[in-house]
């Protein structure tokens, strides 16, 4: 079997744009083409990057959850219950990926039950999760985690490669695999390019949209672990923001929002260009608001661009 | 003739959105009989002024079957700019502002328009992107500062927080905005444009409706709105910050969607978008009376959009078109068409 990766114009446009912002970062700073500063920096993303794989299976099969940074906190916060009441480091683990994996399936259920458009209930649960983890943490912080707890966020493999670095890689690949190379991941592009034809071919709607929104919180749980053991303490308001953020991540990387199209290379190479654009920006004391406005520029452009230049060329082949 | 029913009203949503917050309201009245206290009242009205003026905005974008999360990012930035403004030149009235900020708001959602429309991004991206673009712009034009009372002019602040009549100014902005829009979406051209695009677009293209159009107008209006709350929401609260009103987007289309109002398009009322936004603001300007606890707001919050979500479900999924009435009910009693 041969993996068929798919590379369209859109991901050779992302590598370009990556060239770009490597090229423009190494001019800007000296600092930027250190090996052991790029490597550091993937600390930045390697959380949400996790979450920007489930996401895009979701996205591709014409779903969407905009809970997921709730989610996040909901598994840090009740890791940080556990952790002052004495647990170990593997109860605290398994329970942020359960707590993960129940709320994402708490999503998924809501939505195959009441047949509505998932970001409608996600907002809601985007809300009730937040709440309950404001509920249950108030003002206080959490910070009872066990020393090796800190494995997973602080821990270097071979005294380079960040241990979180590794877990994105791996899951990269995973889903990757998943997406391209299975049934499955053929019966979500199914679901997202014609779910009328697809449920007529035998996919079950409910079971597929139960198995990827699970699939969601138990990476947003798998985020959560991260986050919390570099971290070392949580609060309320931990990862807020962070679902907007994992959305362009996808979308930039060439996933469609009308579903059925997209690659987790693409979206690779858009987690490493926001990556780098945002650690380049930062070498020279850019402000993290004011990259946001860069990253949304992009955002926009990167859809905008291709767009624009189908609209300039048939106007001009329809002058002719 | 249209024949009006009690059982006819209660079948609509916004029937029984209303009797539901009357029932909330009466709850509330009966457990904490202060929450009828003059002040209490005033922020009651003050809060749904700010959610029904930003979610007649949204109502209008969702009918197209669009969103527009940039809403709160448009009203932090008028205002800051606004306020700004107002301590460089103290001799503005605020007709000047209202204006101003409706101006800009509207400018910003011109932005979104010709994004959606004639470049052809999904309103969900645009927005998304708009949003984060114009929240970081607001920082720039600060410096991430904060404009604080002192440095804002009294006729600034006057309007803003004043009260008309015994009415705060906010609520009665709020009113005015439902009423207006209220009447262009219901007897105007562009209005019918706006319903005909959400319901069937095919069926509005062959029209000759100008599909383009609409979308801007659309966009033109959520901007202007959260241009106007930019100023309000400034002038009341006698404050301008980077962050104002940040993770608002979400209790504006919630207020929209426990009013009946389709994320898909085509379905909602004005009547249902204000009537959700009473019910988000009765429900969180009640809920310290009800001794629960702050923190506790939030899951409260989001528990009640779920069961308002729920109870509209069975309207919200994808229909079989109806095409003639059933015989044994009198045609639909509303204006909305497609329903």
């Amino acid at each position: 079997m041969i993996a068929r990766i798919p590379i369209g114009p859109w991901e050779l446009a992302l590598v370009v744009f990556l060239a770009c912002v490597i090229v423009l970062n190494s001019f800007l700073s000296p600092y930027f083409l250190d090996f052991y500063n790029l490597i550091d920096s993937t600390f930045s993303f390697s959380e949400k990057a996790l979450i920007a794989l489930p996401m895009a299976l979701l996205i591709i099969a014409r779903e969407i959850d905009v809970s997921v940074a709730s989610i996040v906190a909901l598994a840090a916060v009740l890791m940080g219950v556990a952790a002052d009441l004495g647990a170990n480091t593997p109860t605290l683990v398994c329970l942020g990926l359960a707590t993960g994996t129940l709320a994402g399936l708490v999503n998924g259920t809501i939505v195959s039950l009441l047949g509505v458009h998932s970001i409608v209930v996600t907002i809601g649960t985007l809300s009730l999760y937040r709440g309950i983890v404001a509920l249950i943490a108030g003002d206080e912080a959490f910070t009872g985690f066990p020393a090796d707890f800190a494995w997973f966020g602080q821990h270097y493999l071979g005294n380079y490669v960040p241990v979180e670095f590794v877990i994105y890689i791996i899951a990269t690949v995973a889903f990757g695999i998943v997406l391209h190379m299975t049934t499955f991941g053929r019966k979500v592009y199914a679901l997202g390019t014609n779910p009328e034809a697809a449920v007529y071919s035998g996919v079950s709607h409910t079971r597929y949209r139960l198995v990827l929104f699970a699939l969601t919180g138990l990476m947003c749980g798998l985020a959560a672990v991260l986050l919390t053991s570099r971290l070392g303490s949580v609060r309320l308001n931990v990862a807020t923001g962070w679902e907007l953020q994992v959305i362009t991540m996808v979308v930039l990387g060439g996933v469609s929002i009308a579903g059925g199209t997209g690659s987790i290379f693409g979206v690779t190479l858009a987690v490493f260009l926001i990556g780098l654009l945002t650690f380049g920006l930062s070498l020279v004391n850019v402000p993290g608001i004011v990259m946001n406005i860069y990253i949304g520029l992009m955002l926009i452009s990167a859809i905008a661009l291709p767009r624009l230049f189908d609209f300039v060329s048939n106007r001009l082949t329809a002058d002719k | 003739m249209k024949h009006w029913s009690i059982g006819d009203f209660l079948n609509q949503r916004e029937g029984i959105l209303l009797a539901t917050i009357f029932v909330l309201f009466a709850v509330i009245v009966l457990r904490a009989p202060e929450y009828l206290g003059e002040q209490n009242i005033d922020n009651l009205l003050t809060s749904w002024g700010f959610l029904a003026i930003l979610a007649i905005g949204q109502l209008a974008v969702l009918l197209t079957g669009g969103i527009d999360l940039s809403q709160a990012s448009v009203l932090a930035f008028t205002g800051m700019f606004l306020a700004i403004l107002s301590h460089g030149m103290p001799g503005l009235p605020a007709i000047v502002f209202v204006s101003l900020g409706l101006l800009m708001g509207a400018g910003l959602g011109l932005v979104n328009g010709i994004a959606v429309a004639f470049i052809g991004i999904p309103a969900i991206i645009t927005t998304l992107g708009t949003m984060t673009i114009i929240r970081g712009l607001v920082y720039v034009l600060s410096n991430g500062a904060w404009i604080s009372s002192h440095e804002m002019s009294d006729k600034f602040k006057s309007f803003g927080a004043g009260e008309t009549v015994g009415f705060p100014n906010v609520f009665l902005a709020g009113l005015v905005c439902c009423g207006l829009v209220w009447l262009c979406l219901q007897y105007t051209r562009p209005g019918r444009d706006i319903y005909a695009f959400g319901s069937n677009l095919a069926a509005a293209r062959n029209a000759g409706i100008n599909l383009k159009r609409v979308q801007v107008l659309v966009f033109v209006v959520s901007g202007g709105v959260a241009g106007l709350c930019g100023y309000l929401w400034t002038a009341r609260f006698a404050i301008a910050y980077t962050q104002a009103a940040e993770g608002r987007e979400f209790a504006i289309i919630a207020a929209c969607v426990i009013g009946g109002v389709s994320i898909a398009g085509g379905r909602g009322t004005v009547a249902g978008a204000a009537l959700g936004a009473l019910f988000i603001a009765v429900l969180e300007t009640s809920l310290p009376f009800l001794r629960i606890n702050a923190f506790a707001q939030l899951a409260v919050v989001g528990a009640v959009i779920l069961v308002a979500i729920a109870a509209n479900a069975r309207a919200e999924r994808k229909p079989g078109r109806q095409i003639l009435a059933p015989r044994d009910r009198a045609p639909a009693s509303t204006g909305v068409p497609n329903r």
